[in-house]
């Protein structure tokens, strides 16, 4: 049995829970109109964990989207993004997050993700994230992201790089690939010295 | 017996009456799946198009109205103008109408809704239990006439939709409810712009001939697609258009149109 509560208990347990009811009612008030993060779309990581993009909010993040079983493009834009991260000063790498988003549901199982992690050798900065596919079409959208199912079970798809500021605003892009884009590299430095 | 049947016919009037769901309860007409060459191609070799098989599903007779987006907004307060996320709707965004909750004129109800933007067509097709349809189901509906399933080889076929396309662009788009086609859906032609859900797959190459050497840095796979029937221009404008926009921009001519899969009733 549970001793019985004092009032400064009650009152302190009132206000915890009225300052979380705040902290939560002041954090989705804030995030601004033009935020990626508006978008409350269902994702999952390579290993298995529910994700939602503005968990992300407050650092600077890097942001495409793939397929697994591409052999042409997509491993350039991993090799693309690990080379942006290389061009960085050592202390800035660790703070910049990768998101790499699948077109493939149907493919890109949670284990194949992990694998795919794996092959690209991805650290605990990246999220390799699966969606249904009308949460995928949203996320292309609000990305800028044109893609196509062909019939063969390819895809055909831009391939673009968007670096999304600390509120999760996309402040550059890059189309350039394997190399990196000294422009989106500066880009990014920027973002991280606004970040807390 | 005979009076449960009343009642129960009489709860139902009711219930439409009363608009359960959204606004009034809209017409989806059964579009029957069938066999269809698009001016896009479908199949593994991107300048060959192979008829693909379209399933069976139901789409709005009329485009959206200003009305019924109207009692959406009401509805869903989150998508009237001044409120709707930037990411989600640009600055034009229900820009003719008086105010967020009030239309441009009296006789603007039964007209298309034209400034919103891919997101906000979507939450409305949701709101409806329906999904925007699909460049394939859209084109395939739209290939059409009064009579027959697929009338674009018909040349007086074609120039009559490109005289749509010679008018004028005008304020206001004309009222929706013009001569259904042979499957009963009306307006595909000559009254608004449509999205469509992909509409972001539909980027083509700009020239045949850089099939042969896609710019891959820009493209991963087969590389840009290109259109197999270039006579076809009136699709050929629809397609340009949807594949130069983004899906938070709206413009003047442009709307929308639900459709439920297979053909299902509400």
């Amino acid at each position: 049995m549970n001793p019985p509560l004092s009032r400064r208990d009650v009152l302190r347990r009132l206000g915890f829970v009225a300052g979380m009811w705040w902290a939560a009612r002041a954090e989705a008030r804030d995030i601004p109109g033009d935020s990626v993060y508006q978008l409350r779309a269902q994702l999952t990581d390579q290993d298995g964990r529910s994700f939602e993009l503005s968990s992300l909010r407050g650092q600077a993040v890097l942001v495409s989207m793939f397929y697994s079983s591409c052999e042409q493009v997509c491993p350039m834009i991993f090799e693309t993004i690990r080379l942006t991260l290389l061009a960085l000063p050592v202390a800035d790498r660790e703070r910049v997050r990768v998101m790499m988003i699948s077109f493939d549901p149907a493919r890109d199982s949670v284990a194949v993700l992990k694998a795919t992690a794996e092959a690209h050798q991805c650290d605990a900065r990246w999220a390799l994230l699966r969606a249904e596919d009308a949460e995928v079409r949203r996320i292309a959208a609000v990305l800028g992201v044109q893609y196509r199912r062909l019939a063969s079970g390819e895809f055909n798809h831009s391939s673009a790089i968007e670096l999304l500021d600390t509120e999760g605003r996309i402040a550059a892009r890059t189309g350039t690939l394997g190399a990196a884009d000294p422009g989106f590299v500066k880009a990014v430095r920027k973002a991280l010295s606004r970040q807390a | 017996m005979a009076l449960e049947i009343v009642r129960r016919a009489t709860r139902i009037v009711v219930c439409a009456a009363a608009a359960c769901g959204t606004a009034m309860a809209a017409d989806f007409i059964t579009v029957p799946g069938g066999r269809f060459a698009s001016v896009l191609p479908q199949g593994p070799v991107p300048t060959v198009s192979v008829p693909v098989e379209v399933a069976a599903f139901a789409m709005r007779a009329t485009p959206v109205t200003a009305g019924e987006f109207l009692a959406f907004v009401r509805a869903h307060p989150e998508w009237q103008r001044g409120r709707a996320p930037a990411i989600f709707a640009d600055r034009r965004y229900l820009v003719d109408w008086r105010s967020p909750v009030l239309l441009a004129d009296g006789g603007a109800a039964d007209r298309p809704v034209i400034n919103v933007s891919w997101f906000a067509a979507r939450a409305y097709c949701e709101s409806e239990r329906a999904r925007l349809p699909t460049w394939l189901e859209w084109e395939y509906t739209a290939a059409a006439d009064e009579t027959r399933r697929d009338a674009r080889a018909d040349p007086q076929w074609r120039r009559r939709i490109l005289s749509w396309y010679e008018r004028p662009a005008t304020t206001s788009p004309p009222r929706v409810g013009g001569a259904p086609n042979v499957f009963g859906v009306s307006d595909l032609h000559g009254v608004v712009w449509e999205w469509v859900d992909d509409f972001n797959a539909l980027f083509i190459a700009g020239d045949s001939r850089v099939q042969g050497d896609p710019d891959t840095a820009k493209f991963c796979g087969a590389g840009a697609l290109s259109v197999i029937d270039r006579d076809s221009y009136a699709v050929l404008m629809r397609i340009a258009l949807l594949s130069s926009l983004s899906a938070a921009d709206t413009t003047g001519s442009l709307g929308f149109r639900c459709v439920r899969p297979g053909g299902e009733r509400p």
